[in-house]
């Protein structure tokens, strides 16, 4: 460990002005939170933002971005106007609860910032449950993600004051999925946010977490997000990504699975300047089974880079990944799938995949896979291919009439779909495929409505996919 | 005249593979085409169809009346030229309904003519499926993918019937099929073939001609046409083999 001042970038630097003044004027009061806090300051101070120096942030390098001085305290914002007014997101026949953040803060009227319904699910704002169900927050609130885990996590628990609560009750099988949507309409900010998710024992949820921009302001936003499974619970979550250039999006979600539990993740993105997908999924009891997989679609000089780490704690677990992606112009990704199976974990199944097309040949991409294992009755694979499109396929397709352009989508599509056709709620694949094929079109940019809204009376989409319904 | 191929070379990364080549295809004829293994019917096909890295270092292929050298693969497509690959390839992820559909709408778009109803397009596909006895759904199944070396040669001959083209090359579309897939294809074809249109069969088997009667058949060695004659020089191949042709013309 390095024992210079790592304090050195104007951002480092504001975030540590800000972070002291913020435990100054704690210094009062007491509590855990306090003592979160001032374990967070020291490890900032003592590691300050991540480099290229790491050996996990290698191949990312956000230096450019630390240059400027983004501030971590953003105005809550009172609630005016409803979230469509400022950005339409309402899928079409895609039925969702949807909750939403506006520059960090959790934006609702008054009277809906923390809802409990009969059947016991609570949905509401962060802020305001830890001080309404502390009960929760002493058992997994900064437990699943240890305040001192990496740079990110001490950051974002300097500076996260809000964020999404959701608790779903033994037993509670909730339909209606809920959609959040996190916007920044203020330029400059540092967002911190963090969510806690707790699913009880054979309960079931599905959470879309979408990132968005409505403006090209520039923003840093750093997310962090706890999920408890408990026993034989089951959460799909959809995480779509469609931000700006100017944007760096850092989202670190950290997952305890309970026996038997079931997780699928379906991380979506399709716009950001730089991108950093971290899943720490930890298979802690028997049977447990985590389904993740992956799809970017970048260009210009964007960046992603999927970080998945799959601990399998205990025997008879699955884990499957599957990250592809389709990288044009001069974008660069970078996979990085970490599997580690304890001795005591016999019997568990890891499997990885990355597979990536580069469009030209500034595009790059770094994937690699990390394997430790120590117990000796495993099943695990791992694979990544970097190429171009098949040539062979593409002349077939034109030697039946199709233009080179269609032949390239229809390419390039049948390449995304393995992963869209795994998304389960049919009107959202149906958005998600427009969404996808706008995008390999060059169409899909970040407007000032919800990128979900692609499927429009007056502007269908021609590129005709799937025919396997009608 | 359909097709004129006047003095044609082509080379693969520098190296010459056609060497001369020259053909004349008349609508309503069927013209079969043989010789040894490596000696150019492939890329021959290839060069017709515009695939990318057959260069044509001289000579000219004539079709409709133009010379279509420079064009895209997909142009000459849709102007009616069709290839049954002798390798088709799969495409995983792109389902064969989206593919003809795709393919179909293409050639109607060059035309001019507006795109087919959903309705009208699986009407047609249930057609000419049955033609070529193909019973299984394609709707869901991916282009080749998972298809037997004979599905494969079948569902080439259903995409001809499909589209329907002007001058049809069957790369050794009967070689892998059992007798009955044989039958089959020779009925997809004599169903197609009319005063319209033309064939070029490639083939290595006599067979083959007993169901598709050529009107011509031609031996090529070498990157050229060395023999041409009726159907019975494919009978005369079948006795005695190339060992003729190669003292005749050498060794290549
Ligand atoms: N991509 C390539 N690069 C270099 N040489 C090639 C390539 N494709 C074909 N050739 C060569 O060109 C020659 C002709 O090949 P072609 O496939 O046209 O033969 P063919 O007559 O179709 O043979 P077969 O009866 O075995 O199908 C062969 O010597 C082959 O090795
Ligand atoms: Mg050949």
């Amino acid at each position: 460990m390095k024992s210079k001042n790592k304090i050195i970038t104007p951002l480092e630097k504001e975030l540590l002005k800000v972070a002291e003044a913020k435990v100054l004027s704690l210094e009062k009061k007491s509590g855990s939170d306090f003592e979160e806090l001032h374990k967070a300051l020291k490890v900032f101070k003592e590691k300050g933002l991540p480099d290229k120096n790491l050996e996990k942030w290698r191949n990312t390098d956000l230096f450019e971005w630390y240059q400027k001085p983004f501030s971590p305290v953003a105005e809550k914002e009172k609630f005016t106007k409803e979230v469509d007014d400022i950005f339409q997101c309402t899928v079409q026949g895609f039925d969702s609860n949807v909750v939403s953040i506006l520059n960090g803060h959790y934006y609702s009227p008054e009277r809906t910032t923390l809802q409990s319904f009969k059947n016991g699910l609570i949905i509401g704002s962060l802020a305001k449950a830890k001080t309404q169900y502390p009960q929760y927050f002493k058992k997994y609130y900064n437990k699943i993600a240890p305040v001192d885990t990496n740079e990110i996590t001490a950051v974002n628990t300097l500076f996260a004051e809000d964020g999404v609560f959701i608790y779903v009750p033994d037993g509670v099988e909730v339909e209606l999925p809920v959609q959040l949507i996190k916007l920044v309409n203020k330029r400059g900010l540092m967002l911190n946010t963090h969510n806690l998710i707790v699913l009880g024992k054979n309960s079931s949820f599905t959470f879309l977490h979408c990132d968005d921009s409505i403006n090209h302001d520039d923003s840093f936003i750093n997310t962090l997000t706890e999920v408890h499974l408990g026993e034989n619970a089951s959460l799909d979550l959809y995480k779509l990504q469609n931000i700006n250039d100017e944007t760096v999006l850092l989202n670190s979600s950290f997952f305890s699975m309970e026996r038997n539990s079931r997780l699928k993740v379906n991380v979506l993105t399709f716009n950001g300047g730089s991108i950093r997908n971290e899943l720490h999924v930890n298979l802690n009891g028997e049977g447990a089974e985590a389904d993740l997989s992956g799809l970017y679609l970048m260009d210009k000089k964007q960046h992603i880079d999927n970080q998945v780490y799959v601990n399998h704690n205990a025997p008879h677990c699955n884990s499957n990944e599957v990250f592809k992606g389709i990288l044009d112009e001069e974008a660069s990704a970078v996979f990085n799938g970490y599997i580690f199976v304890e001795r005591d974990a016999q019997k568990t199944n890891a499997f990885q995949r990355n597979n990536n097309i580069l469009m030209t040949s500034t595009a790059k991409v770094n994937t690699m896979p990390f394997l430790e294992i120590y117990a000796d009755d495993v099943q695990c694979s791992h694979g990544a291919t970097v190429g171009q499109l098949d040539n062979e396929a593409m002349f077939y397709l034109m030697q039946r009439g199709i233009p080179f352009e269609d032949a390239r989508m229809l390419l390039m599509f049948a390449f995304a779909a393995e992963i869209t056709d795994d998304i389960k709620i049919e009107t959202l694949k149906t958005n998600i495929d427009d969404m996808v094929k706008k995008r390999l079109r060059g169409e899909l940019s970040i407007c000032d409505r919800c990128v979900l809204h692609c499927t429009t009376p007056d502007k269908p989409i021609e590129f005709e996919i799937d025919l396997s319904k009608i | 005249m359909l097709l004129n191929i006047k003095n044609l070379h082509v080379a693969i990364n520098g190296k010459e593979i056609l060497k001369g080549f020259n053909l004349q295809v008349n609508k309503g004829e069927i013209h079969a085409i043989m010789g040894p293994n490596g000696t150019g019917k492939s890329t021959l096909a290839a060069a017709i169809t515009g695939r990318e890295g057959y260069e044509i270092t001289e000579g000219e292929i004539i079709y409709k009346g133009q010379v279509i050298n420079d064009w895209t693969p997909d142009k000459r497509a849709n102007e009616g030229v069709f290839l049954s690959f002798q390798y088709p390839v799969e495409i995983p992820g792109v389902s064969m309904t989206n593919f003809m559909r795709t393919a179909l709408n293409a050639k109607r778009q060059y035309q001019g003519l507006p795109q087919m109803k959903a309705g009208e397009f699986l009407k047609l596909m249930e057609q000419k499926k049955k033609l070529v006895e193909i019973t299984a759904k394609l709707t869901n199944r991916s282009v080749n993918e998972g298809f037997s070396g004979g599905e494969k040669k079948k569902n080439e001959i259903f995409q001809m019937a499909m589209l329907e083209p002007t001058l049809a090359i069957l790369d050794e579309t009967d070689s892998g099929l059992d007798i009955d897939a044989l039958k089959v294809v020779a009925k997809g074809v004599n169903e197609l073939k009319s005063d319209e249109n033309a064939f070029v069969v490639i083939t290595h088997y006599q067979r083959l001609l007993d169901y598709i009667v050529p009107d011509f058949v031609h031996v090529m060695y070498g990157g050229r046409i060395v023999k041409s004659g009726g159907k019975g020089l494919a009978l005369e191949l079948e006795e005695q083999g190339y060992e003729w042709v190669k003292e005749q013309f050498g060794e290549e």
